[in-house]
């Protein structure tokens, strides 16, 4: 049997229409980059770069454009460029993001867009940073399923709605644009952060999970959970849209109520 | 410089080298060097499902997938090495689930699965529900468990290392892997790694082309490293057009939203692949479903303004269906195109998304030298490598597969290796090659620019070698991508420093390109048939008479002048219980 042709074609919503539009106008904005390189300099200084761009491109098609076409000193980190890998977690006029899931047009290209490195983690050069902290982190709270007795043959049953409970937090890329937003981690760096957290929260609300306690008496350490303010920045930053604020929350009444 | 001993090095840290590493690590002393963060690789952007004949849902076993696999791969697969990777890919999934893998459940909690495109049940009957998924978001979910079950099995990793160089040396008269040569990307140090076994697993080639799904860092160096070190790639002119990337970007649109019931449709709201696939229709094998697409918009019936795409219309299915199911892709849509796939069809068009081809391997994962010698201590997994399980066409959902299966296998086998061999000595002056290269990389002073050669090759790519080919348009590749080469050697840098020297990443990475690029289009330009996703307008059907080989091509230099060239050998396909029949869907 032959599908019905779709009566949504039929009446474009001005949206498609707009995404479907011929190479649009360029225009030219201007990237204030936060440059930094010990090799050079022991100060970090802003860069200013006029460009001409498509608005929908990213600002990471931006920095590419700097870096191609005017100078290829410029260092950052990127791989996928769709917002799955977590390599570009950078401050763009002041707000965590990820460069390639920022749109230009999304944020005033009127004015000049600043572009730093996230905070409260080493400036390496330019826009890299010391990521060894935040992993180690993240596997201080035994990001992995802890399981006792004997594995079944097939595999652990779950039911849907088990399986939903810990669906948010399995969404984390470990990007660190969670974590560098929040004031308590930048005051203190032995706070674990938010993105441990999350993880934590991964495996302790996973019904197969049975190292639920081991990693709630970690993070009731005096760095642990405790020291989260809820001040949301954190779920803010999220560029994958976990609750990140509300999973702090539900750990720390795990703690409480030992239930989870 | 500083070297490191190892008994295995496993070289990147995506899918099938962090499977690997879990296994190497049990057995032997390991080290995983990435040139990313492990966590960053392209594993992650996969999205649709993992194969597997679980028969959760449906009736369904491992010998019906070996036959897909081998019909999909347009008969160039062997048949031996299909029939492996689809007897194991159900402990492979039953593995990942044990190790934590957040799969979606059916109402009985066990793992669900959806169609895709080529899986069918009893021979192409009808589709079948074979792939096990976490929502779109299913090469993440794998990612992010085997990286967690590295942190468990404590993994050692070197993270932005990037290997440059393959040392080989000659014990005995056999060539044998000694270790490889990495770039510290933090300091510029350059590092060896002596080891008793090495394992590739560095992903694929796709950054040649310019519409991909592929990651910026997907620049063939596995690949590239063995090729200098005279060592054949094997059927290379085969690379997959995944049907539905977002148009102009080429981002990513699993082939699971046509497993949810997604339809292709051109302007007048057609749907066309009725006509191409009359059974399987949008979920034929990918080969076909981009022909198909680029059939539509060569005969006029394409959308938009300039007539240059089709439609990926899920405006039918519920929004909580696309809610629960397909999240990410939804939000890509939103995210990059500023629609609303709840209401407004997707502009989508094919994107280069996989090499088939690779560093030749035999069901352990050791690397061939020649048609059937194997380099001792060498293995290979995952994309960088040919099994060939996908032979001229990869069927969606078999790759997330192969890393899993071949990464398990070259992992055992190679720590078992280390096991039962000492350390062979390093060549004289193991580091000269890649020392020479960077140097002359940081300090040429030529006038040509690395993005400017890199954009040139990727439109040349898209342009001659892509969906369509013709000996005119390879020919013209073959011819450009020489005149690009000559120019590589005049690019010149503007980082000259040491720490995270990018810039002079990025120039190695062309070099890689260029030189694999050369491979693809010589191979393509000799192989005069069609068959999976080589697709020859002037040999328009398959010719199992001349052509029922593997490509296998040689980098040949000539002693005297110092010229390069490619020699082109082959390779016999391994057959087992399956003969060649005409492709339908």
């Amino acid at each position: 049997m032959s599908t019905p042709n779709s009566p949504t074609l039929d009446k474009h919503s001005s949206a498609l229409d707009a995404a479907e539009a011929a190479a649009s106008h360029l225009i030219t904005v201007t990237l204030r980059v936060r440059r930094f390189n010990p090799e050079v300099s022991d100060q970090a200084e802003w860069v200013d770069y006029q460009l001409p761009i498509d608005p929908k491109e990213r600002v990471l098609d931006a920095l590419h454009k700097i870096k191609w076409e005017i100078d290829g000193t410029l260092t950052f980190r990127r791989s996928c460029a769709h917002g799955v890998c977590g390599s570009d977690a950078v401050r763009i006029n002041g707000r965590n993001r990820l460069a390639c899931k920022t749109l230009i047009k999304d944020i005033n290209p009127e004015k000049p867009i600043t572009v730093e490195p996230i905070k409260g983690l080493t400036v390496l050069k330019d826009l890299v940073v010391d990521m060894d902290p935040f992993f180690q982190a993240y596997r201080d709270v035994m990001p992995f399923l802890i399981t006792k007795g004997n594995e079944p043959t097939r595999e652990r049953l779950q039911s849907a709605e088990d399986r939903e409970r810990f669906d948010d937090t399995t969404k984390c890329i470990l990007c660190a644009a969670c974590t560098s937003s929040c004031p308590v981690f930048w005051n203190d760096g032995q706070y674990f952060g938010p993105a441990a957290i999350v993880n934590a929260h991964r495996f302790i609300f996973d019904s197969r999970d049975e190292g639920g306690e081991q990693r709630l008496e970690i993070l009731n350490d005096k760095d642990g959970v405790w020291r989260c303010r809820t001040t949301f920045n954190c779920t803010d930053a999220c560029p994958r849209g976990i609750e990140v604020t509300k999973a702090i929350q539900e750990v720390k009444r795990a703690l409480i109520t030992r239930r989870f | 410089m500083q070297i490191h001993k190892y008994d295995t090095v496993i070289v990147g840290a995506g899918g099938a080298g962090m499977r690997a590493a879990i296994e190497a690590t049990k057995r032997s002393r390991t080290a995983v060097l990435t040139k990313l963060y492990p966590t960053r690789s392209h594993t992650g952007a996969a999205q649709g499902g993992m194969a597997a004949a679980l028969a959760n849902v449906e009736e369904d076993n491992w010998e019906w997938h070996t036959f897909d696999t081998i019909k999909g791969g347009d008969y160039l697969v062997d048949q031996d090495a299909a029939e492996i990777l689809a007897k194991e890919a159900i402990d492979a999934v039953l593995d990942l689930e044990k190790m934590g893998l957040p799969f979606n459940r059916t109402p009985e909690g066990r793992i669900d699965q959806r169609r895709f495109g080529g899986h069918t049940r009893n021979h192409g009957e009808a589709a079948v529900r074979r792939a096990c998924y976490a929502a779109d978001r299913t090469g993440h979910m794998i990612l992010q468990t085997l990286y967690q079950n590295c942190v468990k099995e404590g993994v050692e990793f070197f993270n932005e290392f990037y290997v440059l160089d393959q040392l080989l040396t000659e014990v005995d008269g056999v060539q044998r892997s000694a270790g490889v040569v990495a770039y510290e990307l933090a300091t510029g140090e350059i590092h060896v790694f002596q080891a008793k076994s090495v394992i590739y697993a560095s992903g694929g080639t796709g950054k040649f082309f310019k519409v991909t799904s592929n990651a910026h860092t997907l620049t063939g160096d596995g690949q590239a490293a063995v090729y200098r070190r005279g060592l054949p790639l094997e059927d290379m002119e085969f690379f997959q057009f995944h049907p539905t990337g977002i148009w102009r970007m080429g981002i990513l649109l699993t082939e699971g939203a046509r497993g949810e019931g997604g339809i292709l449709r051109n302007k007048d709201g057609e749907r066309f692949m009725e006509k191409y696939a009359p059974v399987m229709k949008d979920l034929a094998s990918r080969d076909v479903v981009s022909r198909a697409i680029y059939t539509e918009i060569r005969e006029g019936r394409g959308c938009g303004p300039e007539g240059d795409h089709v439609y990926l219309d899920l405006t039918h299915l519920p929004p909580e269906q696309l809610d629960a199911k397909l999240p990410d892709i939804t939000e890509f849509a939103r995210t990059y195109l500023g629609i609303e796939p709840y209401t407004d069809p997707i502009p989508i068009q094919p994107t280069a998304h996989y090499a088939m081809g690779g560093i030749p391997t035999n069901v352990q994962g050791e690397v061939l030298r020649d048609n059937t010698t194997v380099v001792p201590g060498l293995y290979a997994a995952g994309e960088v490598a040919c099994v060939s399980v996908h032979g001229a066409n990869r069927l969606g959902t078999n790759s997330l597969l192969d890393i899993n299966v071949f990464g398990r296998r070259s992992g055992i086998a190679a720590a078992d290796y280390a096991h039962a061999s000492e350390f062979v000595p390093l060549p004289e002056d193991p580091t000269a090659q890649v020392e020479a290269q960077i140097e002359r990389l940081r300090t040429a002073t030529g006038n040509e620019r690395v993005a400017e050669i890199r954009r040139e090759l990727q439109e040349c790519m898209d342009a001659n070698v892509m969906v369509f080919r013709t000996e005119q348009t390879i020919k013209t590749a073959v011819e450009k991508i020489g005149e690009l080469r000559e120019r590589y050697l005049n690019v010149s840098i503007q980082d000259k420093g040491k720490r995270f020297n990018t810039d002079l990443l990025e120039a190695v990475e062309l070099g890689n390109l260029l030189d694999l690029a050369e491979v693809m289009a010589v191979s393509a330009l000799a192989r005069k048939e069609s068959r999976g996703g080589h697709y020859r307008e002037d040999y328009p059907n398959r010719d199992d008479v001349n052509f029922m080989r593997h490509t296998m091509a040689y980098r040949e230099v000539d002693g005297a002048t110092g010229a390069e060239s490619i020699r082109l050998d082959y390779k016999p396909v391994v057959q087992t219980r399956y003969q060649p029949m005409e492709r339908k869907y």
